[in-house]
């Protein structure tokens, strides 16, 4: 049916917690690859659970998710290490190292997963390049603004040149400005193959873009703006 | 490995505070162990002084023949009981006596006292069954007219010995528990703050073995530096009561024992501790 090579596949994958909230239930979609889908819905609806999925942070209770040429269904922490490494990350959040600078953090991602010292420096030096960071190399995180530790992020996320970013409210935090950068960056990323699944409340980014968009309600997947009209679904 | 410690010193310079505060919190914990060690050391050390005076006393009958004498000494010196038989004359017996008691001073004929076996027993041989049990055996030589060993002190040294021993085991893994308990809460401490990035390096690929390098390593170097301060305070303390009583420190190897267990404690602590927070990333 699809003959596009999916990075990411749902299939019919429940996931519930104790606390009542946040869970998904049989949500099924693929994300191409080189496609870029905005993961939308209001909070709790499981936008973060699919991304925590998609990375294999969790794993389902019943369904299957395959990523990257693995599959939920049989797979090992050292398995789930090594798909991680084909995934970038980005979070509202950022989650940078305080005491390292922007450099380092950059470098954590390659060192981690025992890439050869020699070839460390110039990737990092590239992907901080690329994010247009290349002046505040040296900064640590907290002499960075919002959008520029954002930056950092996305870095780090491409260093591994993934197969997929996941990004989880990236300009969440950021001011408008900010916001229309990082999302220009992932725009720009994702124009040079990579997939990106982004997880957004900000519903002008989304119609603005064009991109297909996938709604969630109550762990449920409402909406594909792949099979409906474009944006008849969004509030 | 490289990188391993690298991160190690890094984790070191970040927060020496906090890594200082590990080192003496594990020295601590060790040291209150380790000095309870020593008074157990030096207790064990006077019971068995004092249970080396555990000997039983054969008296016998006047005119018995230095041939019988010879052959029963070689013969009770062969009990499995027995480290050591000694006979003792009459005229060896009062100079011991005129040595130790006053009242034997004008005391001059050498049979007013009996000839004697004396019989010391093996260390682990000293109990009151078993000392009884060589008591017997003496008593069944026809020249033997009597056997004294001290039955009523033998038995409360055994009680007195026994309640220690118990004392000691319970109240050590008492000890033991709660330096373990504390090194283990250390160890978790310094591993929780470093929550962040744990799930950090999680996040971008890294594997189980490669984030818990690093921290078996810090868990081992703080268990090492915490024994060893924790064995520098325990020879040092011994000092301050060293005009009171006569304390001995423990020998070499059962001293290094104690640094090896800190090393073991950081390491299986650590061990733990991020094995834990693991399970959460």
């Amino acid at each position: 049916m699809n003959a596009v090579p999916t990075v990411v596949r749902f299939a019919n994958v429940t996931r519930r917690f104790a606390r009542g909230t946040g869970g998904v239930q049989k949500v099924s979609f693929g994300l191409a690859r080189g496609e870029f889908v905005f993961l939308t819905g209001p909070s709790g609806a499981g936008k973060s659970t699919i991304l925590k999925l998609a990375r294999l942070e969790e794993l389902p209770e019943s369904g299957e998710v395959r990523v990257a040429g693995a599959t939920s269904l049989k797979i090992t922490r050292g398995e789930i290490a090594k798909v991680r490494r084909k995934i970038g990350s980005v979070f509202q959040d950022f989650r940078l190292l305080e005491d390292r600078t922007a450099f380092d953090n950059v470098a954590f991602a390659l060192e981690v997963t025992g890439a050869p010292a020699a070839g460390i420096g110039a990737r990092v030096q590239k992907a901080l390049e690329r994010v247009g960071l290349t002046s505040k190399l040296q900064a640590y995180p907290g002499e960075l603004s919002g959008g520029e530790q954002q930056r950092v992020a996305i870095a780090r996320a491409l260093v591994n040149d993934p197969l997929v970013v996941l990004a989880d409210e990236p300009t969440g935090n950021l001011d408008e400005r900010a916001s229309r950068a990082v999302f220009q960056l992932l725009r720009d990323i994702n124009a040079g193959g990579t997939s990106v699944l982004m997880a957004t409340h900000d519903l002008d980014l989304v119609r603005a873009s064009g991109f297909r968009t996938l709604e969630l309600n109550r762990g449920t997947l409402a909406y594909d703006s792949a099979e409906a009209g474009p944006m008849e679904g969004l509030g | 490995m490289r990188l391993a410690l690298r991160e190690v010193w890094t984790a070191f310079r970040r927060s020496p505070g906090l890594s200082m505060l590990s080192i003496v919190m594990i020295a601590f914990s060790l040291f209150a162990f380790g000095l309870f060690g020593l008074v157990a050391w030096n207790i064990r050390g006077a019971l068995e002084k004092a249970e080396e005076r555990v000997e039983l006393r054969a008296y016998l009958v006047e005119g018995t023949g230095t041939e019988a004498i010879g052959a029963a000494v070689g013969d009770i010196g062969a009990f499995p009981e027995v480290a050591r038989v000694d006979h003792v004359t009459p005229q060896q017996a009062l100079e011991r006596a005129r040595k130790e008691l006053s009242e034997f001073k004008d005391v001059w004929e050498p049979e007013f006292l009996p000839a004697s076996l004396e019989i010391r027993l093996k260390p682990g041989m000293r109990e009151p069954a078993t000392v009884e049990a060589v008591a017997r055996r003496l008593q069944g030589y026809p020249f033997v007219d009597d056997v004294r060993f001290g039955e009523e002190w033998v038995r409360k040294f055994a009680l007195v010995r026994n309640a220690v021993t118990w004392a000691g085991i319970v109240l050590g893994t008492a000890f033991a528990l709660v330096s373990i308990v504390l090194v283990g809460a250390t160890i978790r401490m310094t591993v929780l703050s470093r929550a962040k990035e744990i799930a950090i390096m999680r996040l971008v690929g890294a594997t189980d073995a490669f984030v818990r390098l690093p921290f078996l390593i810090d868990g081992l170097l703080k268990g090492v530096l915490g024994g060893l301060l924790a064995l520098a305070l325990t020879w040092l303390a011994p000092a301050l009561v060293r005009n009171v009583i006569s304390v001995t420190f423990f020998p070499a190897w059962l001293a290094w024992s104690g640094v090896a267990v800190g090393a073991a404690l950081g390491l299986l602590g650590a061990g733990l501790s991020v094995g834990r927070q693991l399970r959460r990333v």
